[in-house]
């Protein structure tokens, strides 16, 4: 799975690369490196929904450094499954 | 409003606006003919002898929006319609000349080339040797030299005058570094542009802007965001700071600085183009001091590209050289066109982006040190505090201008130094200051600083701190 952060301006001014680093340890503490493919990326269209986050192809997201925690057991969690 | 420093730059704006109209129209090849006469409708002239000769002028001012020459390999070349006003004769006794009883420019005047004439003085042409001793010589200042504002400016003595009066540049002693350009009085030297090829690009492929950190002194009429809002409504995927790639260039500066250290007594840097062509046309046997690692330019397009390998970048700056940095050292395709802030303008004004109503976009990836690189100093800053934690000393000397630069150097060349790093930057004052900078007011390099102070990181190291950089390859791979 491939989980793409926007670190574009709009979403590293609202903490994208918190996000980053919040994710990158919660995948190392449960192991899921062969899993889960971090990448970061230039704007994804959706400036002012910022911070925007992409799994695959899906649609673009929005997350923030709030609601991190819960994205990463809910709906990436969730994806894995699938 | 945009207020342009000079006629020069108006004339060229008008002729890349035009152009760049037609090109994003898509009926460049029907238009051309007819361009001139937009420019210059007539019937009276505006600033040359004749209107057909002011189209003639413009025509060849398209043909430079074109790409200029491509039998010519400089990025500069001269206008030979464009220029024909300057006098051949360096020295010229003006009307201040009293016709004194003293004579101290006849006696001062090493070739007896200057004589009494119905009691004001005459300089025979065919003796004169161009000393300038008379000029020196004379109470009454009555002596004016005349020499040619691009021979003046040119710094590597790359300008000669032909038979037809006519400026010749010598490429192989040119650096582009673009004094000559932003000198002329006439706007009879210019850059060749890429705009049309930009636009072609931007049509077909996600393009990235990358824009240099000088861009935070060019635009008086619209804030930061809202040029960075202007460049994306043109049509650019993302708008990227080249002050990131600065960060990258810090970093990998400093530790390149620390490890050569261990054997070498002097490095120089490289993220000015004409500074790094100085050092190799003038003192090849300090060549190998310059430091291997890539400008912020190549830096960012790197950085980009780990990303998004198959972006397309378009750099934005306030240089000529640039564009030379990337037709001579670009071996892996990096950047497609360098663009400059004038070529900048005239694109936002031929698809009609008007930037003062635009609701400004963010544009903050970079440290405080990686945006101050637009000015002198900037560079030797962060290498300072980088190196600060190191165990080497840092003694480096501040080259703000080429003729500093030279100064260095000449020491250097002659193991003389009491420094061991050189920052060199050919434009005096920095980027900011470079010859295609729409703005050259002393309040740049503190627009400079202002755009630093907003950076929401300070250091590089928390800049970069998301960023795999053990990936990507700073080293020069021309060198």
């Amino acid at each position: 799975m491939l989980v793409k952060i926007c670190i574009g301006s709009a979403c590293h001014l609202k903490g994208s690369y918190d996000i980053i680093n919040y994710l990158k340890e919660k995948i190392a503490q449960e192991h899921l490196e062969d899993q889960i493919i971090l990448k970061a990326s230039f704007c994804l269209g959706k400036c002012s929904e910022a911070v925007s986050v992409q799994i695959d192809d899906h649609p673009v997201t929005s997350v923030s450094p709030e609601t991190v925690e819960h994205f990463f057991n809910t709906v990436i969690k969730e994806s894995l499954i699938q | 409003m945009r207020k342009f420093e000079n006629y020069v730059q108006l004339v060229k704006y008008e002729v890349l606006r035009e152009v760049s109209k037609s090109a994003l129209r898509g009926t460049l090849t029907k238009d051309l003919p007819r361009i001139p006469n937009i420019i210059d409708p007539g019937p009276e002239p505006r600033s040359r002898c004749c209107i057909y000769h002011e189209r003639a002028i413009t025509a060849e001012r398209i043909t430079m929006a074109l790409g200029g020459d491509p039998s010519n390999s400089n990025i500069i070349e001269v206008l030979e319609t464009a220029c024909d006003q300057c006098p051949i004769n360096r020295y010229k006794i003006t009307e201040a000349c009293r016709g004194c009883i003293a004579h101290r420019c006849i006696d001062s005047c090493p070739k007896d080339a200057i004589s009494i004439v119905g009691q004001r003085a005459v300089i025979d042409y065919s003796k004169c040797i161009e000393c300038g001793r008379c000029k020196d010589a004379c109470p009454y200042n009555a002596i004016s030299d005349l020499m040619r504002p691009c021979k003046r400016a040119c710094p590597v003595n790359a300008l000669t005058i032909d038979h037809n009066k006519k400026a010749v540049i010598d490429n192989d002693k040119c650096i582009q570094c673009g004094a000559c350009v932003s000198m002329c009085p006439f706007g009879a030297i210019q850059d060749k542009s890429y705009i049309v090829d930009t636009i072609q690009l931007m049509k077909k492929e996600a393009t990235y802007a990358i824009i240099a950190p000088a861009f935070a002194s060019q635009f008086s009429y619209a804030s930061l965001g809202q040029v960075v809002a202007g460049i994306k409504a043109l049509g650019f995927k993302d708008v990227i700071e080249v002050a990131l790639g600065a960060d990258l260039v810090a970093e990998h500066e400093a530790s390149e600085f620390v490890e050569r250290m261990a054997t070498d007594n002097l490095m120089t840097s490289s993220c000015c183009p004409a500074f790094f062509q100085f050092i190799e046309k003038n003192y090849p046997t300090l060549k190998e001091a310059r430091s291997t690692t890539l400008s912020p330019m190549f830096a960012t397009a790197k950085l980009i590209k780990s990303i998004d390998p198959e972006a397309h970048i378009v750099f934005i700056g306030p240089c000529i050289a640039k564009k030379t940095e990337k037709q001579l050292y670009d071996k892996e395709n990096l950047i497609q066109y360098v663009l400059t802030f004038e070529e900048l303008t005239a694109l936002l004004d031929a698809a009609e982006i008007d930037l003062e109503n635009l609701s400004p976009a963010p544009l903050n990836n970079a440290s405080y040190y990686g945006r101050i690189f637009a000015r002198s100093g900037g560079l030797t800053e962060g290498l300072t505090t980088l190196i600060e934690k190191e165990d080497v000393t840092f003694n480096p000397i501040v080259c703000d201008g080429i003729d500093a630069c030279d100064k260095a150097l000449r020491i250097a060349s002659v193991n003389r130094q009491t420094f061991n790093f050189i920052e060199g930057m050919a434009c005096k004052g920095g980027c900011t200051k470079g010859p295609v900078s729409l703005h050259h007011a002393p309040t740049t390099t503190k627009l400079i600083d202002a755009y630093g102070e907003l950076a929401l990181e300070k250091k590089p190291e928390d800049s970069l701190r998301v960023f795999e950089k053990k990936s990507l390859s700073l080293h020069r791979e021309h060198l």
